[in-house]
């Protein structure tokens, strides 16, 4: 079996993900492993996740996602989810999952601009 | 209103790790945009198929994914039905309330799922495992 990765992209301090395939579950928890690694060995203070590309988000996607938001924060960076498709944003809700505590913004631009007001 | 509903097959998926998660997305999401379905009820049925398709994988210990057209007179929609061979749903009402699980999620799959979705039709016994279908049909204002 090919070992997948989602790329990780340093910027200044901040970690860039871009996902765009259908991530599949255990593609999503080896990016969660990644990210961890990559957030000591580079001592980032910020990761943005531009899920842009996901034209779907279920529980665990979702989940995975929080948790990489709460793992970061607890390694000291803050992590912004950029790029969230209207119509996955209507059906988050009407799953009944509210990503509570995960900062979120339209798009990259807009993501790194709240990242550097978080980061000061 | 619901006559007779016709069924026409288009794909069936075997399910048997969690890759097959994602193959089932794509196929769902395939034929919904070859069906011209909008982006929004696409990314419902595929949200809904996801979930319904990891349980399948988790408490089902697997199964197959029937993909099919659902015709009702003028009216078409895209189905799924989701069939395992495991141990049944203990009690379907209690399974379908948000919150409730028997494993370590938040219990928002099944009831998600069928919130998403225009029909939703749950079987489960012990006996024969548990099969569930949903579909969504074409809104008339391409919706
Ligand atoms: N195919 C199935 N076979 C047997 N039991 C099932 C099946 N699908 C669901 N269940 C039961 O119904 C419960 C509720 O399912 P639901 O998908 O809502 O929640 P979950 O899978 O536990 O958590 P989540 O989907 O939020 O990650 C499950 O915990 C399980 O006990
Ligand atoms: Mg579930």
């Amino acid at each position: 079996m090919t070992l997948e990765r989602i790329a990780i992209v340093k910027i200044e301090e901040c970690l860039l993900v871009t996902i765009q395939v259908d991530m599949h579950d255990r593609l999503a928890l080896t990016l969660r492993e990644d990210l961890g690694e990559r957030l000591l060995t580079t001592q980032a203070r910020g990761v943005l996740l531009d899920i842009s590309g996901l034209d779907t988000l279920d529980t665990f996607i979702a989940r995975v996602l929080a948790g990489i938001s709460s793992m970061a924060k607890l390694l000291g960076a803050e992590t912004v989810l950029v790029g969230m498709q209207p119509a996955v944003a209507m059906t988050l809700v009407e799953l009944g999952l509210t990503l509570e505590g995960v900062h979120t913004s339209l798009d990259v631009d807009r993501g790194m601009a709240l990242l550097k007001k978080l980061l000061v | 209103m619901i006559g007779v509903v016709i069924t026409t097959p288009l794909q069936s998926i075997v399910v048997r790790q969690d890759r097959d998660i994602s193959v089932v997305r794509r196929a769902v999401s395939t034929h919904a945009e070859r069906l011209n379905l909008s982006v929004l009820s696409r990314t419902r049925l595929v949200t809904a198929s996801s979930e319904l398709t990891r349980n399948m994988l988790v408490y089902g210990g697997g199964g197959v994914v029937e993909l099919k057209v659902y015709r009702d007179g003028e009216r078409l929609g895209l189905g799924a039905t989701f069939a395992d061979q495991g141990p049944g749903i203990d009690n379907v009402e209690d399974a379908l309330a948000d919150g409730f699980t028997s494993g370590v999620g938040l219990g928002l799959g099944l009831g998600g799922a069928r919130r998403l979705v225009d029909q939703f039709d749950i079987q489960s016994s012990e006996v024969t495992g548990t099969s569930i279908s949903v579909a969504i049909w074409l809104k008339d204002d391409g919706r």
